[in-house]
């Protein structure tokens, strides 16, 4: 663990903190979207889609209009009348609000009723009679390029087919040449299937149009709030609803995930339909709807090639994708990466030569692709290559964990470029796997393996060593609609010393509002405690992009540090006027400047703080306040180490996951209590994909478990008891040395779970199962290698 | 077609109008403005909703408003007593038992009724205890942690520590 600097009373880096958040929590006074009510709110509830792909003949609304309460029905037609029917996504395509022609998923939006209650609205949704004219859909993303297949987007000028866009990164002739005349080449086909990150709160929103003053207050649950304001200016502007009369508030939110990235055809309609009618109108998803429309997780389907020398050097990988992104591409990328960061495919290995290539296509599913934790596609990255790095120890007959420890980037190599040109800014990868190792005791284990095998004994040891990268990012390259990845901090500290801080960034109970006042506690010393955070409104706080991709440590954990650091400067002007020296005989330490050799002659930062209020010296701004909006110079690296060990009970295919060590490096680290919490919370979001979730579809596309009775979220008895640890590489480009997390469990576990069971699995000729590896997988690849 | 009932809630007696098919977490939630009670699904997989009725923690969400009539309720809001915490409150406050804070009452009225009737479970217990409770930030460690935090206080034994613990 890095050393704390300050005392525990002002709780800067390093303490774990416990959080300001909790108070209200735990008590029930947390204030998310379906507490608001507003004077006159309306409730809207909507019709969706019961086909993946119809014709909509006719929208028969009279009957629902006789329910009591039922105030008005909404349908395509009449949202095109403001042109507010199709919105953009984040990736330059278009996504209807509400049809005027056709479905395009089961569940989709087709009509919204809106009430004076809940359950009124729910009425009349019943009451809504649509005639559907039933298409055959495209469902499998195999086919869905075949001559026969419909052209789904026949309202974008010129498509003649499903194709959405090619990508493709890295070497392709060296990359060939390299196969060729590799000693070793193994290869995989394999499916990172669609799932969906179910918060426990769904989506949902209050709509509040105040016709008078002309403006909108949108509350609702977005992870990027001010980025949601300008999307609602560009698609609302032409109605008057301008970017400066609109107020977005992201008030506390349960949980995100990614799936509050995205805007959603509910919020638009919510806020199309206060505009009308000029009252408030909430709208609050079912979890059925969620899990059915909004935001899906993955879909990659991966060929996976490794080429190496046979004592087990990496020499190249090749990827290829096939990307299934639903009706339209509303996957949530920064601009220029339509396959988000996939390209960090090449992973923790040192060598030169890798090809990787992509295809989207459209299906008659929701759209979505980047949520979950993934980093943007780096979950996908990650498993492919973990997977193949076990498949080629396996191909070769060598210990993964031999055969990584030859393989990884060493410590002293750092900064690393990857062959798809990625600036790796720091790791120790031998480390944090010698760690894992040490503690899980991998070689005894190993041994137990090899005993239990001679008895038939089926145990299975996975390993997964990632490299993240999140933080996005540079503005030379990264932006969401045009608006670069800069994330933003304003800190006001108050006469009395204490301070109010705002960020552009937004928590959804990754502890922000206690870990960005630790950082500021770093810096200037003011007790932690004292510094309020708040961040969601777009009215008070500094524009900033939102919280994904774990960016919100590298991005505003930065700005924190930097606009704490402009005002240590001023501080020090202050205190070099009042104690009458000149600044460079002061030394600070945070929390006091004194006079070199001279300790007793000292200001505090209170002190100083007060006297920019009330005796700042002349020719000087009065107050104490800074913002800083951070252009990263480039993303952060975090890193980890897995190791996985499963039982398998060969007659029921049952996989009990005994041990999980997880050692993460993030560099320094602000509160490792609510890293060791963001860790937790992830790996039980890796076992859930690995083990327990996928949406699916049938070809008719319905789907199958779009209810929680069986998506399988796992519970407490599913979750193992996970044992975390850290090793610590700081950035050397972030002002903290501080990397983002969040999403490194997630990303990491998934590809330990399942190579443990493959390992478990491999006597029998085994060598690679599609996520989620579930008993019922697993009996049947024994059944069919004729092991059972 | 409105019902009259009369529902103790927090210990206040309330005499409320319903229609009968009020869900008794909308009656909580929107008719008395009690909105610590979450709702997290539509087939009472979540427990996001969990209260005490009579002492017993029930879905709220699977029980109609009328069911309730001359029952005795218990929401989150009042489990701390004239701003002193309860022991399950502090543990999961003290252990890092919560993140975004919404499964977390449902989480606690949960466990109140799990020490009630088992004031000493083992961490098992304790994982099957809350099995009808789903969270999806803190993969139930910290969870596991403040119920035996909860426990020990309960019992007037020491407390077990609340540092994280590293390998």
């Amino acid at each position: 663990m890095n050393k704390c600097k300050t005392s525990k009373e002002i709780g800067g880096m390093g303490h774990s903190l416990k959080r300001k958040e909790d108070i209200r929590f735990i008590q029930g006074k947390g204030h998310y979207v379906d507490d608001i009510k507003l004077p006159g709110m309306l409730y809207m509830d909507i019709v969706r889609s019961p086909y993946a792909y119809a014709k909509i003949k006719k929208i028969n609304i009279e009957e629902a209009m006789k329910v009591p309460g039922v105030v008005a029905v909404v349908t395509g037609r009449d949202l095109e009348k403001y042109n507010l029917h199709w919105m953009p996504t984040l990736m330059s395509d278009t996504q209807m609000v509400l049809p005027t022609d056709t479905v395009m998923y089961q569940a989709q939006e087709v009509a919204a009723v809106i009430a004076t209650s809940r359950y009124a609205a729910r009425d009349g949704r019943e009451a809504v009679k649509v005639d559907y004219e039933k298409m055959k859909p495209v469902i499998d993303p195999y086919k869905s390029m075949d001559p026969d297949a419909p052209v789904l987007r026949t309202d974008k000028a010129g498509k003649k087919d499903n194709h959405i866009w090619h990508w493709e990164a890295g070497d392709k002739a060296k990359t060939e040449a390299v196969f060729a005349s590799a000693d070793v080449v193994v290869k995989e086909q394999m499916h990172i299937p669609r799932i969906h990150v179910a918060s426990i709160e769904t989506c949902g929103c209050v709509a509040d149009y105040d016709k008078i003053n002309n403006h909108l207050t949108m509350y609702m649950t977005t992870q990027a709030p001010h980025a949601i304001r300008t999307v609602i200016a560009l698609v609302a502007g032409h109605v008057g609803l301008t970017e400066e009369k609109i107020r977005v508030i992201s008030p506390d939110i349960g949980g995100g995930f990614g799936g509050k990235v995205p805007v959603y055809p509910g919020y638009v309609i919510a806020i199309a339909v206060s505009f009308l009618v000029g009252k408030p109108v909430k709208w609050i998803e079912d979890r059925s709807e969620n899990l059915q429309a909004d935001s899906f997780a993955r879909d990659y389907h991966i060929t996976a090639e490794m080429a190496g020398t046979k004592d087990g050097k990496i020499l190249a990988t090749r990827f290829k994708i096939l990307a299934d992104h639903g009706y339209t591409d509303a996957s949530a990328n920064p601009s220029k990466f339509p396959t988000g960061m996939f390209s960090i495919a090449t992973g923790s290995y040192d060598y030169d030569t890798s090809y990787m290539e992509c295809d989207a296509v459209y299906t008659n599913k929701p759209p979505g692709g980047v949520a979950y934790r993934c980093s943007f596609r780096v979950t996908e990255a990650v498993h492919a290559i973990e997977r193949m790095t076990d498949r080629f120890a396996l191909e070769i007959g060598k210990d993964p964990a031999d055969l990584r420890m030859e393989n990884f980037i060493k410590k002293e190599d750092f900064p690393w470029k990857s062959p798809t040109g990625w600036i790796y800014d720091s790791g120790d990868y031998h480390k944090g796997l010698l760690k894992a190792m040490d503690a899980v005791g991998y070689w005894e284990l190993r041994k137990e393996q090899a005993e239990k095998r001679k008895k038939g004994e089926l145990m299975g040891i996975g390993l997964s060593t990632f490299t993240e990268i999140v933080g996005a990012g540079p503005s030379k390259d990264f932006d969401i609609l045009g608006i670069k990845m800069f994330d933003s901090a304003e800190i006001r500290v108050h006469p009395t010393g204490k301070a109010i801080a705002r960020f552009g960034t937004k928590s959804q109970g990754q502890g922000h509002e206690t870990t960005y006042a630790q950082i500021i506690a770093e810096e200037l010393g003011i007790p932690a405690e004292n510094i309020q955070v708040e961040e969601g409104d777009t009215d008070t706080a500094p524009y900033g992009l939102g919280t994904y991709a774990s960016r919100s440590t590298p991005t505003a954990g930065a700005a924190a540090a930097m606009a704490s650091r402009k005002l240590v400067a001023k501080a020090r002007k202050i205190a070099a006027y009042l104690l009458e020296v000149s600044e460079e005989d002061l030394e600070w330490e945070p929390g006091k400047f004194w006079v070199k050799g001279a300790p007793e002659k000292s200001k505090t930062i209170q002190e100083i703080v007060f006297a920019s209020y009330t005796n700042h010296p002349q020719g000087m701004e009065a107050g104490f306040e800074a913002t800083h909006y951070y252009d990263p110079p480039n993303l952060t690296f975090p890193s980890g180490a897995y190791i996985c060990v499963v039982d398998i009970d060969k007659e029921t295919g049952g996989i009990h996951v005994r041990r999980f060590v997880a050692i993460d490096d993030c560099g320094n680290i602000i509160n490792p209590m609510i890293v060791q919490g963001q860790v937790h919370g992830g790996l039980t979001q890796g076992i859930a994909p690995a083990m327990y979730e996928e949406l699916i579809y049938d070809e008719d596309g319905n789907i199958l478990n779009g209810t929680l009775m069986d998506y399988l979220v796992p519970t407490a008895v599913e979750s193992p008891s996970w044992e975390t640890g850290h090793v610590i590489t700081p950035s050397p480009h972030h002002p903290i040395g501080a990397k983002g997390v969040g999403e490194s469990p997630t990303v990491g576990a998934p590809p330990a779970i399942a190579n443990a069971i493959v390992d478990a699995l491999s006597p029998f000729g085994i060598t690679h199962l599609d996520i989620p590896i579930t008993p019922a997988k697993v009996w049947k690849a024994l059944k069919d290698k004729g092991a059972i | 077609m409105l019902k009259e009932i009369t529902v103790t809630v927090n210990g206040e007696k309330h005499t409320l109008e319903v229609e009968p098919r009020l869900l008794l977490v909308h009656m909580i939630r929107e008719v008395l403005n009690l909105t610590g009670t979450h709702i997290g699904c539509d087939t009472s997989s979540c427990g996001a909703c969990t209260i005490l009725m009579d002492g017993k923690s029930i879905k709220s969400c699977t029980v109609l408003a009328v069911q309730a009539n001359g029952k005795s309720l218990t929401t989150i809001e009042a489990v701390a007593v004239n701003g002193e915490l309860s022991a399950l409150q502090e543990g999961f406050k003290e252990n890092h038992g919560l993140h975004c804070g919404f499964c977390t009452p449902g989480m606690i009225m949960r466990a109140t009724e799990l020490l009630a009737n088992n004031p000493n479970p083992t961490e098992e217990e304790i994982r099957w205890g809350i099995s009808g409770n789903l969270c999806r930030c803190t993969g139930y460690n910290n969870i596991v942690k403040a119920v035996i935090y909860a426990g020990a206080k309960m019992r007037g034994e020491e407390l077990p520590s609340t540092e994280p613990q590293f390998v």
